[in-house]
């Protein structure tokens, strides 16, 4: 299997393939069609467009030219969008392994087996992800409020000053969280699905091999849920290159720290809604796009190498 | 999401059209008048009824679109609410750009005509005799309307002349007079955060709108607009002026870092932890809805001049209804324009709380002796009307306004946060504004 | 054929073992917690619950601020009540407020999740049916090209996608809504993953012997094995196109045809008019009753996604 991320390369369980593929025909078409229709319509077009807004420059004054790979050049050189690459990269390489850590231990515990209530705290820590990205943000940011919100309340109850959560230094922090919070849930149930199909004679052999807990796990739980680590991490760094909703809805509350151009995807944004500037937003989404995809593949050739 | 700041009111001045009489500006201007409509055919218009699609977030319209349906049966008026100003603009932007789905009428507020004014995207009301009503409007907003040409864009819909709302039972608490020159200003609010910690004379994080309605009163004239010739300059003698009392503001961390609009802003309106705002004549009807709680104590005050004998003021929000280029049944869509901006709609919308940009309405004795009991009984619409009066005429706004102010931030929202002076965030607001502005075809000088 | 995996995968479940076709591949028991029984412990329990209370905090704080009036919102302790319990009246208050256009973004929600998300599901288990037993050209590059278009922002997206819409006539309809709702890259891995495991081959090789054609077998093979995988990619589509804001935001003028998020958005945002009211107890009586069927249909269908998620649980 060399498809990048077909399931035998992320799945929970390579699946073998054998004469479960009956023949290599076009019949498979007839019932992948309607999804790649769709696709094409909504993902494949749209980018096929920007491909071609990208070698134009449309002003104000002046109207519509073509100006080739221009506006490629001119996004390499641009401070802001590095910035804001930066600033991501930094998001990444904090929030995604707590967030995956967290779900991976949360998982780990339930399929232990040695929770009370493990039902409940299943249910209860995925909830948050039924919460719209939209209201999330709009509950924590009412919470972060240090006069009025929780952080004041705790503030005024304890007599104690915590930061300002909103604060330019600590406001990627707070993104983080509500991040962390809204799909810890998911990601764990992700994990603890695919633990839940290691095959049970694998730990018995390792108990009568005299392993513990610890042993069990790194030796045998983890290399078995390894696709759904891949395809999470995967999930997840697209999921934070392309974070959107949390900063611009935050940023009426944190207007000098949370800057037009916050993140990659947040200027794109606002160079296409505020500054009518369609061709060199659509570039920049273009790179952007490109830049995820390769590190997608990294995480992806290193999850199997390590596996491997 | 929604930018959440207040937007201002563009342009101001009296217009050719004061000294001049009536029709003179349009007559001479010339060039795209290819088409006239008259009354006889909007009355046909009305007459022959239709279906009208009006994008408007002011609340107060709801009203008027009622009574003009009532009053000509056949017209239907399709209020839609597509956002709230940049939401709104985006969406009509949008709509142009595909060429599909444009509103016959559009709110538009002052200082983000000129974006659709230059691009020649409304239809010019001097086509509809809109010229002839120049008279019936106070030159601030009218002159917003204009943009920066002398053709008629639009018909303003309301106005927001600037005055210093006060909480005046916080002030009678720390024994603090009410200001009348911005030096005084800073002295209350001295001595009212020494008195409470907890208080601050005004909440302020950085607000476009605000800042250059105050480098507006303060006499700086930071954007010339000529065509699309552009200067941008924030370094005249009015700005140091601003900058000077407000950097001290920020220093002494007299400013309460609310972000306005946001709940926990209303909130301080309410609690007296915010004793001042200084803004627009539409903001009553925020107060009574929104910090309902405070209700009796706050008050109107002239705005605060930046010097002794000084009696200048600025407008600060406001917009007009204009017809987009694309939208359909011109006479009818002009017809409702009319209607509410100039007709009797203006009477409906006062009474739900609007503020006029009507002169005969500003000077009518029955609106200025129009008593507030949320103000304790006080007829805060005087000293409204007179703030309209003061207004200094020669400001204007940038072609893409829409644009720098969503990049105030970004650049003088430095000054809140760091250790940047307000005086270095305006020069970097004006070097991304320049660099913008070249980038979109214009020719820009510093 | 019953429905199989439905009972087989639940934690106190049978081993499944009593099926026949898949007690071949059963090479080892299928694991049990009951099995080995490990001992309970409450330190584990006490640190699991420090993420519990993460996760529910915020939620118990919507909970009691949804019984709180505008100004009881400033004046009370965030997780405990107000003296004014005001949450029936918020509720009555939201429900009528601006003519009662709460309950038409109720029902436009409801319309977009039962189009958006019911298409979607089936589009992503038409599609991972066919990636997972069938060889066919081109089969390789489908997923690598999925992932790659799901890489680029979608916010930059959002104008090219409005204009060609528009062209289309689809703008400002609930179509510009559901379209885009109909495609789930995650969906359709879950899917291609779940039919792998859970469809055997020869299950399909018997009834094309019995002379079924290749859609017959879909339907009466294939459809009643997937069951709870369709349960579990139907729930996550239904939280994303529950949670749909942005490109709703950009296609759809109208607010009669406004979601749920959207509108809540909307009555946020209109405290920062000129005359607008302040209705932030609305907003969050408003969310609180956003999110509340969508936890409701999470602890009802518990079972089915729960097994569904389990993918291919089915066997080994």
């Amino acid at each position: 299997m060399t498809t990048p991320l077909s399931p035998g390369a992320a799945a929970p369980r390579p699946a073998p393939p054998r004469a479960a593929r009956s023949r290599r025909s076009w019949t498979g078409w007839g019932f992948l069609g309607p999804f790649v229709a769709v696709f094409a319509l909504v993902f494949l077009a749209p980018i096929g467009y920007s491909l071609y807004l990208s070698l134009f420059r449309d002003r104000l004054i002046g109207g519509n030219t073509f100006v080739g790979l221009d506006n490629y050049r001119q996004a390499l050189g641009d401070e802001r969008f590095w910035a804001a690459l930066g600033r991501i990269s930094l998001f990444l390489a904090v929030q995604v392994p707590v967030m995956l850590g967290i779900a991976l231990l949360v998982a780990l515990a339930l399929d232990s087996g040695r929770l009370y209530g493990r039902d409940f705290f299943r249910v209860s820590i995925f909830l948050p992800y039924a919460v719209p990205a939209v209201v999330a943000t709009l509950m924590w940011g009412f919470m972060y409020g240090t006069r009025f919100g929780l952080v004041g309340d705790v503030n005024d109850a304890l007599g104690v000053s915590l930061p300002d959560p909103l604060s330019p230094g600590l406001v990627l922090a707070s993104i983080g969280n509500i991040v962390t919070w809204e799909f810890v849930g998911y990601n764990m149930l992700i994990f603890y699905a695919a633990l839940r199909v290691v095959p049970h004679s694998l730990y018995e052999a390792a108990q009568i091999d005299g392993a513990g807990q610890l042993r069990v796990i790194t030796a045998i739980k983890l290399p078995a849920i390894r696709g759904a680590l891949v395809i999470a991490t995967i999930f997840s760094v697209i999921g934070s290159f392309q974070l959107f909703n949390e900063p611009s809805i935050l940023q009426p509350l944190a207007p000098n720290a949370v800057t037009t151009d916050y993140t990659p995807n947040f200027y794109t944004y606002s160079l296409s809604f505020n500054g009518q500037q369609h061709n060199y937003s659509a570039t920049v989404a273009i790179v952007m796009g490109l830049i995820t995809m390769a590190i997608a593949y990294v995480v992806q050739l290193r999850g199997m190498r390590k596996g491997g | 999401m929604p930018k959440h700041s207040r937007r201002l009111l563009r342009g101001i001045g009296l217009v050719c059209a004061l000294a001049l009489g009536v029709t003179a500006c349009g007559d001479e201007s010339g060039g795209s008048g290819q088409k006239s409509v008259s009354q006889d055919d909007i009355r046909a218009a009305l007459e022959k009824g239709g279906t009208l699609t009006v994008w408007a977030w002011e609340p107060t319209l709801k009203q008027v679109a009622a009574d003009f349906e009532k009053k000509h049966p056949g017209v239907e008026v399709e209020l839609v609410n597509a956002g709230t100003n940049n939401d709104q603009y985006t969406a009509l932007q949008n709509a142009i750009s595909a060429k599909k789905g444009v509103p016959d009428v559009a709110q538009i507020e002052y200082y983000a005509m000129g974006q659709y004014a230059l691009t020649k995207q409304l239809t010019d009301l001097e086509d509809f005799g809109a010229g002839k009503l120049s008279a019936k409007f106070s030159p601030g907003p009218w002159q917003g309307v204009q943009a920066g040409t002398n053709r008629v864009h639009a018909l303003p819909m309301d106005s927001g002349p600037m005055a210093l709302f006060y909480n005046k039972k916080v002030f009678d608490k720390y024994g603090i007079e009410t200001p009348t020159t911005w030096a005084e200003y800073l002295d209350a609010a001295r001595d009212l955060h020494k008195a409470d910690p907890k208080a601050y004379i005004t909440a302020d994080t950085g607000d476009a709108g605000v800042t250059t309605s105050l480098l507006w009163q303060a006499g700086s004239r930071p954007y010339t607009v000529n065509g699309t010739k552009v200067g941008i300059d924030f370094s005249d003698e009015g700005a140091k002026t601003y900058t000077d009392t407000w950097q001290k503001l920020i220093d002494e961390k007299l400013l309460a870092p609310v972000n306005p609009w946001t709940d926990d802003w209303y909130k301080a309106l309410g609690d007296g932890t915010i004793a001042t705002l200084a803004t627009g004549a539409w903001m009553p009807a925020n107060l009574v809805s929104g910090v309902k709680e405070a209700a009796g104590d706050w008050r109107v005050a002239p705005l605060p001049q930046w010097s002794a004998d000084g009696r200048s003021s600025a407008e600060n929000g406001g917009s007009a209804l204009a017809l987009p280029e694309l939208g359909k049944n011109e006479a009818l869509a002009y017809a409702f324009v009319e209607y509410a901006s100039a007709g009797d709609g203006v009477a409906t919308r006062l009474e739900n709380g609007a503020f006029p940009a009507t002169t005969a309405d500003l000077q009518s004795t029955a609106f200025q002796d129009t008593a507030f009991d949320y103000f304790g009984g006080q007829k805060a619409n005087k000293i409204f009307a007179e703030s309209a009066a003061n207004v200094a005429d020669d400001w204007s706004y940038l072609p893409y306004q829409v644009y720098a102010n969503s990049i105030f931030n970004d650049t003088v929202g430095k000054a809140y946060v760091s250790g940047t002076t307000l005086a270095e965030g305006l020069k970097s607001w004006q070097q991304a504004s320049v660099d913008y502005g070249n980038k979109q075809g214009f020719t820009v000088a510093k | 054929m019953a429905p199989p995996a439905v009972t087989a995968s639940g934690p106190s479940a049978a081993v499944p073992s009593g099926r026949p076709r898949s007690a071949p591949r059963l090479r080892a028991p299928r694991r049990r917690h009951s099995a080995d029984r490990p001992r309970r412990s409450v330190l584990l329990t006490l640190l699991t619950s420090l993420v519990l209370l993460y996760s529910l905090v915020p939620l118990v704080w919507l909970a009691f601020s949804a019984t709180k009036t505008q100004e009881g919102l400033s004046r009370s302790f965030g997780l405990w009540f107000d003296g004014d319990f005001a949450l029936w009246d918020n509720i009555g208050r939201t429900f009528t407020y601006d003519d009662g256009v709460f309950t038409r973004w109720l029902l436009n929600t409801v319309l977009y999740v039962g189009l958006g998300a019911g298409g979607a599901t089936f589009l992503a288990v038409l599609g991972g049916y066919a990636l997972a037993k069938f060889d066919f050209p081109g089969r390789r590059a489908v997923f690598a090209v999925v992932i790659g278009a799901v890489a680029v922002p979608g916010t930059a997206l959002a104008v090219p996608t409005f204009l060609m819409f528009s062209r289309m006539g689809l703008t400002n309809t609930p179509w510009a809504v559901i379209v885009p709702s109909l495609v789930s890259p995650f969906g359709l891995y879950l899917m291609w993953v779940f039919a792998t495991e859970a469809v055997p081959a020869e299950l399909m090789e018997a009834a094309r012997i019995d002379g079924a054609g290749e859609v017959r077998t879909f339907f009466t093979v294939a459809l009643p094995l997937l069951a709870p995988g369709i349960v579990t990619v139907l729930l996550f589509t239904m939280v994303a196109t529950w949670n749909n804001y942005f490109l709703p935001l950009v296609m759809l003028k109208d607010p009669d045809w406004y979601p749920l998020t959207l509108g809540l958005g909307s009555w946020n945002a209109q405290a920062a008019t000129a005359g607008g009211e302040a209705v932030f107890n609305l907003v969050v009586t408003g969310s609180l009753l956003t999110i509340v069927p969508l936890i409701a249909a999470f602890l009802l269908l518990q079972k089915y996604w729960r097994s569904g998620l389990a993918a291919g649980s089915v066997k080994e």
